[in-house]
């Protein structure tokens, strides 16, 4: 398990916005009365979205937001490892991907550049503006070496593409997170070897079912060979 | 063609994203089709279509989903019924549900829909993993959609009223557990509660509660529109069906698909993935389930077919059917002690050969890299590995013990290489004193 600890400099209170309030009460909307405790990820993550971090006043003020102790808040706050307990990047926060499949494909690679550019990993480079990380497996592994760049997914990496990246965020531009050698979605590299059949889209499929195969009273359809 | 499935076969028919994923280009691909009819089923003809399909679940442990839903109570008390669909995708190498979620997410409302009825509940919540921000947000905005369509929600025009919602986690590997997921649902640590009570009897804030995963529950609805006899003509007996399918690692083109089960992983590989990296020959070997089972060499994976029992059979496993493939230029010692780190880092800390054993057996791992570590420390990795194996309250000991034993069971002989290459010449080894006075 990874150790975590809130930073030691906090600011002295917390308030979310009102457009972050109303996001916050349509979350604890969502589950049963008296279950609003369900709602204490969305809202630390909320808190996260406004500051760029989660901060201590933030905590409390989600403790008593939902009615429960602040421990428990705290206690959600560093088990979860999405939760940024320090200051990040505040143009780019950069979560590489470093486990097995993406080390595999290159991701140490990725890790020198950026190293180079932004410095040693959890440290806000001088100037406030990158951070970056290394975070485990994000579920995007035939997209490898890839990263989460202010939580959206670049895919297909390289070294240089990533240095590109980092060009563009520094110019104030805002890269699109997509697949950057150019593929459709997860589909292989030079297009779809599958799904190519027309058929499947020309609405044939849509044509209303009356009785469903095996339905009470149907006729028992024949087993397949 | 490629692969064994044809196309009009395939279920996930915008799996790349080529079409519109909006209501109305799902119902032009026949999502949302007959739907009124399956919910006007009783959920016992449900749950034995589903249990004669013979799908077994799709998240790793390949439980029957019919069976599964059998279990719920078979009426409604004041506790409400819950379905919980397990989002959480974080197993290294697996990709394959957050493809249904961006791409196809009115597959997954209708099916939670159907497992709906077929559990007899009105709520459903998916829980999806954090990191899956743009995910989470194609979802929310299909069930705005199907809500306003009056396919689900209050008075629905299907005849079966269903709230689902989706709900979020905060990047913890072990809320994919189905225990610890509750936890993670009620606002609590992700730590796994102990079973008994299973989920069915006492789930989410204390309901019967059933979780599935999104593939699980996103093939249901087709299964029942074209019958389970159409499903189970695909595989071999007792691994029936359709499944989506990845490769990442040394293929030349890495992909997702869907495959027919039991299709030979050599077929998978060259036909689907492009082949492995300089050529069938150049294969080392292969991890087929996510990173979570035993590694099967090349000369094993020549001839193992990708579905439960095959792999099973070969002390591995299908897992979700994610796989990891190492060509010969591969440092594997390395390939798994970042996998042990993995398992270290997303341990929850609750069980004590879990907590402390990822930790023993990630240091000693990275020992092995290097080739510093002493060759008895080849037999202690093993033993803390088989200690750390069936000892915790979730598998998630059992997955980090399962690649070390892989690695060992089949090339144990280069970590031994490594040693010696380590030692070679050296007038000294630090650590190898104290071994010599024991």
């Amino acid at each position: 398990m990874s150790v975590r600890r809130l930073a030691k400099e906090q600011p002295a209170s917390f308030a979310f916005t009102p457009e972050y309030l109303e996001k916050a009460n349509w979350w604890i909307a969502k589950y049963p009365t008296g279950r609003q405790q369900s709602a204490v990820i969305p809202l630390l993550w909320l808190a996260q979205k406004q500051e760029g971090w989660v901060c201590e006043p933030a905590l409390r003020v989600i403790a008593d937001m939902l009615g429960m102790p602040v421990i428990r808040v705290f206690e959600v706050a560093t088990f979860y490892v999405m939760f940024q307990l320090e200051p990040v990047g505040k143009v780019a926060f950069v979560q590489l991907c470093g486990t097995t499949p993406c080390m595999l494909r290159g991701a140490k690679d990725l890790e020198k550049v950026l190293i180079e550019r932004i410095g040693p990993k959890n440290h806000v480079s001088k100037d406030g503006k990158f951070s970056w990380e290394e975070v485990e497996c994000l579920g995007a592994c035939t997209h490898a070496p890839m990263a989460a760049i202010n939580d959206y997914y670049y895919d297909d990496l390289s070294p240089q593409i990533l240095r590109q990246i980092l060009d563009d965020f520094a110019a104030g531009k805002k890269p699109e997170p997509k697949s950057y050698i150019g593929r459709q979605g997860a589909a292989p590299e030079g297009g779809p070897q599958v799904l190519l059949d027309p058929k499947l889209y020309d609405g044939s499929a849509a044509k209303p079912i009356k009785k469903l195969p095996n339905a009470p009273g149907a006729k028992p359809k024949e087993p397949a060979a | 063609m490629v692969g064994i499935l044809e196309d009009k076969d395939r279920i996930f028919t915008n799996l790349y994203g080529v079409h519109d994923w909006g209501l109305e280009g799902a119902k032009q691909r026949g999502i949302w089709n007959g739907t009124a009819e399956m919910l006007k089923m009783e959920p016992e003809w449900l749950c034995e279509q589903i249990k004669n399909s013979g799908l077994r679940g799709r998240g790793g442990a390949g439980f029957s989903t019919g069976l599964k839903w059998t279990f719920m109570p078979k009426q409604e008390s004041e506790r409400p019924h819950y379905l919980v669909v397990n989002a959480d995708e974080s197993e290294p190498g697996t990709c394959k549900d957050r493809e249904i979620m961006r791409y196809d997410p009115h597959r997954l409302i209708e099916g939670c829909l159907v497992a709906c009825r077929a559990i007899r509940a009105h709520d459903c919540f998916i829980y999806i993993r954090g990191e899956y921000v743009l995910e989470r947000e194609r979802l929310e905005a299909a069930i705005v959609q199907a809500t306003e369509a009056g396919l689900i929600g209050k008075n629905s025009k299907l005849g079966w009223d269903c709230n689902i919602r989706v709900t979020h986690g905060g990047g913890a590997y072990i809320c994919g557990d189905e225990m610890a997921l509750l936890e993670s649902l009620e606002g609590k640590k992700g730590q796994p509660r102990l079973k008994p009570p299973f989920p069915a009897g006492a789930g989410v804030y204390g309901c019967p509660t059933t979780v599935n995963n999104v593939e699980s529950i996103s093939v249901g609805p087709e299964i029942l529109r074209r019958g389970a006899e159409w499903f189970t003509q695909f595989g071999r007996a007792n691994n029936t069906g359709t499944k989506l399918m990845s490769a990442s690692g040394h293929v030349l083109k890495p992909c997702v698909v869907e495959e027919a089960m039991s299709i030979p992983i050599r077929q998978l590989i060259d036909e689907h993935f492009g082949g492995v990296r300089g050529g069938w020959g150049n294969l080392k070997a292969i991890i087929p389930g996510g990173s979570s089972v035993r590694m099967i060499p090349a000369e094993e994976a020549e001839t193992a077919l990708m579905d439960f029992d095959s792999l099973s059979a070969l002390k591995s496993g299908l897992g979700t059917a994610a796989m990891i493939v190492m060509d010969k230029d591969t440092d594997l010692i390395r390939a798994i002690a970042r996998l042990s780190y993995f398992y270290k880092h997303e341990s929850c800390g609750q069980c004590t050969p879990c907590r402390e054993g990822t930790g023993w057996m990630w240091r000693i791992m990275e020992r092995m890299v290097t080739g510093e570590a002493d060759p008895k420390e080849i037999d202690m990795l093993l033993d803390v590995a088989s200690q750390v194996e069936g000892h915790t309250i979730c598998g998630l000991g059992d997955a980090a013990a399962w690649p070390i034993q892989g690695l060992f069971r089949h090339f144990r002989h280069e970590v031994e290489d490594r040693i010696a290459a380590y030692r070679a010449r050296k007038p000294h080894v630090q650590g190898a004193s104290l071994v010599a006075a024991e």
